[in-house]
């Protein structure tokens, strides 16, 4: 394995060197760099131009300047753009920007599309089943940039317009919880009666409420509340341990209950410490809930039942502290809203420009910077995730071992969760590390519509005035990481599924 | 789940035994050659032959339409003139019929709309539909001769052949594709949707070349080919002769995808201001040009894009159902 891990790193780094070469001949060679300044009066120009000519060393060829860069690169200094700029220093701006924007929303995308394209396999044929299907189709045919605009429109302008009066019209309420209702009953297993229970109270549900969020005007002033929070904890314990432990209470359960418990009194305990908090409180929290919740587990799963116990437990508690901070943030959402004059969703950048706030209110800011582009990057990356996932679980659910376990008597659930998911997951893992290989060079033209200054902004503006220093410092970054995570892929993969052979 | 009835053929079907002992109680079954399985298979495919009606649709429309060149079309108005502004540039264009309350099925005079100095919108997202179909198309032939030529080469000859071949395509998949698109584009952008067309299938041809390479390597080691060495077949004559006829599955389906790919490259291309160079326009470019009309002029905005949606939707739709076609045994993916 080292000997593979240390080969791959030589071939790697020999390839990255060919690959600069490659993108810096070309990113030379796109333009004039000094057109801009032909244009200027007689007298200005000559000095003008001598100047640039000697701050891009244009007086060399274009080898000479790639190893005069390349030389530098070693160092650590990525040089200076046409304008004297220090480009290490907007690469450090660009990369937190670009990372902000990408990372979540390629985690979001892989559960989501891992989630949905396993309960399609499973439900293979059904309406639903064709409905993503169909959908990722139309998600592969997309131009991101044609749906940001979209979003811009629908998603900010009109939403924001929307939410000074935030009555939802009886005709949505009626479609949106018809579309629920057939949703929930072609994911149900059952004769035709058992689907039009579900049918109709999947649709009754919804329906009231919308229609409660609507005569509430609940988007004026969203908010949890202890008993929202305290219903999701428990759901969120039942629904875990059903996944983990099955349906039929034991300690895996008991311990996740145990958790939500926990989780609810905290919300009350803690919320002089939420009232103000900053990002080092919310992380030691966090790692609080964690070891916490393995106690609990611990303590409450026996000998037996430990190491479910634990992962229900962390689980439940996990996701309980996520409704709490989501919580504590919608509480801050009016006044944030007031002083932004009421258009919390944005669509430009990645924060208001000086803004002051609580530690709530910056976190909602930057949410609402985030919403859009996030959802326009998940909306394009989660089809192939779908696909994939619903894919790699109809190949495993119809192989031998599959049957085998079947055959033993185990549940369902077990088969599912046990035996058939781990295995099926093994060709995402690969796929999620080439994925976010690829992201950090990907996510240009979404920066771009929604005018973030990023990582895209590095690669275009150096593109447009010709100068290949920007570009070679996004190349560093981009494609740095999709070779580092293609390895990271392969390795994984061989490690994951013992079958294959490192050579 | 794998009964006779909904597998698509008995005899590719997962079930051995139905086509087998079909033949041995002397059934009647025609033979078939490979080629009329496929498109059996192809036409089965509901999906597919919808993508395939609406991509020659597409193609008819924007290439009768205004026409190509020299030739005329049917469409009396021209994507560069100028005029004057019917109803506010609003599209004329209605499909509800009048029973329903609509005003009828009718084009009108300006069915896509006119833009802000009452240029014709039909003419104009025509013509952009047919830039954007010829450079994916290019793009996605150029793209699929060079890495099926390459792909095979590194396949076949093994050796330091392949370790050289393979190692430009590492060095190629190593660069963001939007950056290197971009750049390459740029520099032949100028130069016409051609020489864009050919300088994006230069940068996209990896996937093909790794596709190709790894059904040739399994291919090279058959006893045909191993026949046709003994006999002195010369080694481009295996290639061209024995190998890659059997791989052109993998061929047609990789052209479907890279030009789906293509269109949508070009467009963000465009869309970026990288890719098609006025005073041509293609789709990606029409959206850039009137993004700001949104709020004004919303259909500006609508009809590039759903062309653009029309087209990748149905060629991607086109190698789903060609890939089935061609190996039925994925088929429990999507049956």
């Amino acid at each position: 394995m080292l000997v593979f891990i240390a080969r791959r790193l030589v071939v790697s780094l020999f390839v990255l060197f060919a690959a600069s070469f490659v993108m810096f001949v070309l990113a030379a060679n796109v333009g004039d760099p000094l057109a801009d300044l032909r244009e200027l009066p007689d007298d200005a120009q000559a000095s003008a131009i001598a100047e640039r000519v000697e701050r891009m060393h244009l007086d060399l060829p274009v080898y000479a300047r790639y190893f005069l860069w390349l030389g530098a690169a070693f160092t650590g200094d990525l040089g200076t753009n046409r304008q004297g700029q220090d480009v290490n220093v907007l690469l450090a701006d660009a990369i937190s920007a670009t990372m902000q924007l990408v990372v979540a929303a390629t985690v979001l995308a892989i559960v989501i599309g891992i989630a949905i394209g396993i309960i399609s396999a499973l439900r293979q044929y059904s309406g639903f089943d064709h409905s993503v299907t169909f959908g990722a189709f139309v998600a592969f045919s997309l131009p991101i940039f044609w749906v940001g605009v979209l979003l811009k429109q629908y998603g900010a302008i009109e939403f924001n317009n929307w939410l000074a009066q935030p009555v939802i019209p009886p005709l949505v309420i009626g479609v949106v919880a018809l579309l629920a209702g057939l949703a929930w009953s072609s994911l149900i297993v059952g004769d035709r009666r058992t689907r039009l229970i579900a049918f109709t109270g999947a649709t009754a549900v919804t329906a009231a409420l919308l229609a409660f969020t609507s005569l509430t005007r609940w988007f004026a002033d969203p908010g949890l509340g202890p008993v929202t929070v305290a219903i999701s904890a428990l759901g969120a314990a039942f629904g875990f341990s059903v996944l983990i432990s099955g349906p039929k209470p034991n300690r895996p359960m008991y311990a996740a209950l145990t958790a939500a418990a926990v989780g609810t009194v905290m919300y009350f305990v803690l919320s002089p410490v939420l009232d103000a908090p900053n990002l080092a409180t919310i992380a030691g929290l966090a790692v609080t809930t964690v070891a916490v919740c393995v106690a609990i587990g611990y303590g409450v799963g026996g000998v037996l039942h430990r190491r479910n116990a634990i992962a229900t437990a962390v689980w439940t508690g996990v996701f309980t502290g996520g409704v709490i901070f989501v919580d504590r943030m919608l509480q801050s959402f009016v006044s944030y809203s007031r002083s932004v004059q009421g258009r919390p969703i944005s669509t430009v950048g990645a924060r208001t420009p000086n803004y002051e706030g609580t530690f709530w209110e910056l976190t909602l800011d930057s949410a609402g910077h985030l919403a859009l582009p996030t959802m326009a990057l998940i909306l394009v990356s989660l089809a192939t995730y779908t696909r994939y996932s619903r894919a790699s679980m109809l190949e495993v659910m119809n192989l031998d071992y599959v049957r085998t376990a079947r055959a033993k008597g185990l549940p369902e659930r077990t088969v599912m969760t046990r035996h058939a998911f781990r295995n099926g997951l093994i060709p995402i893992t690969t796929l999620a590390a080439y994925d976010f290989g690829t992201v950090i060079g990907g996510a240009v033209v979404t920066e771009t519509v929604f005018g973030w200054r990023a990582m895209g902004h590095l690669l275009i503006t150096g593109l447009n005035e010709a100068d290949p220093i920007p570009v070679m410092a996004f190349f560093v970054v981009a494609s740095g990481a999709i070779v580092i995570f293609n390895m990271i892929a392969d390795i994984t993969y061989a490690y994951l599924d013992p079958r294959i052979r490192l050579s | 789940m794998s009964t006779p009835e909904n597998t698509p053929s008995g005899a590719t079907g997962p079930d051995p035994d139905s086509g087998a002992s079909n033949e041995a109680q002397g059934m009647n079954i025609a033979a078939r050659t490979q080629w009329q399985l496929v498109r059996a298979r192809f036409f089965r495919h509901r999906a597919a032959l919808v993508g395939m009606f609406l991509l020659i649709s597409v193609v008819l429309l924007a290439f009768t339409s205004i026409g190509y060149g020299p030739l005329p079309g049917w469409w009396d108005k021209s994507p560069t003139a100028t005029g004057s502004l019917s109803d506010g540039g609003n599209p004329t264009l209605s499909l509800v019929p009048q029973f329903l309350g609509g005003s009828g099925l009718a084009l009108g005079e300006h069915p896509f709309g006119q833009d802000n100095v009452g240029k014709d919108y039909f003419a104009l997202t025509m013509k952009g539909t047919q830039v954007s179909l010829i450079v994916a198309f290019v793009v996605g032939i150029v793209a699929t001769v060079v890495g099926t030529v390459l792909g095979a080469c590194a396949g076949y000859f093994r050796g330091w052949t392949e370790s050289v071949l393979m190692r430009v395509t590492d060095v190629l998949i190593a660069i963001p594709l939007l950056a290197i698109a971009a750049a390459a584009a740029k520099i032949a952008g100028q130069a016409g949707i051609f020489y864009l067309g050919m300088v994006l299938g230069l940068v996209t041809w990896t996937q093909t070349a790794r596709l190709v390479r790894s059904s040739v390597l399994s291919l090279r080691e058959k006893e045909f080919v191993e026949a046709a060495r003994s006999v002195g077949t010369s080694s481009a004559r295996i290639i061209f002769k024995h190998i890659l006829p059997n791989t052109v599955g993998v061929i047609i389906v990789s052209v479907t995808l890279a030009i789906a790919a293509a269109v949508l490259l070009e467009s963000a291309l465009s869309f970026l201001g990288m890719g098609v160079q006025p005073p041509d326009t293609s789709l990606g470019r029409l959206i850039t040009d009137y993004r700001s009309a949104m709020s004004t002029r919303p259909w500006l905005f609508y009809w590039p894009g759903l062309f653009i949606i029309l087209i990748a939707l149905s060629v991607n739709f086109i190698g789903d159902g060609l890939r089935d076609a061609f190996d039925p045994r994925q088929n429990r993916v999507r049956d």
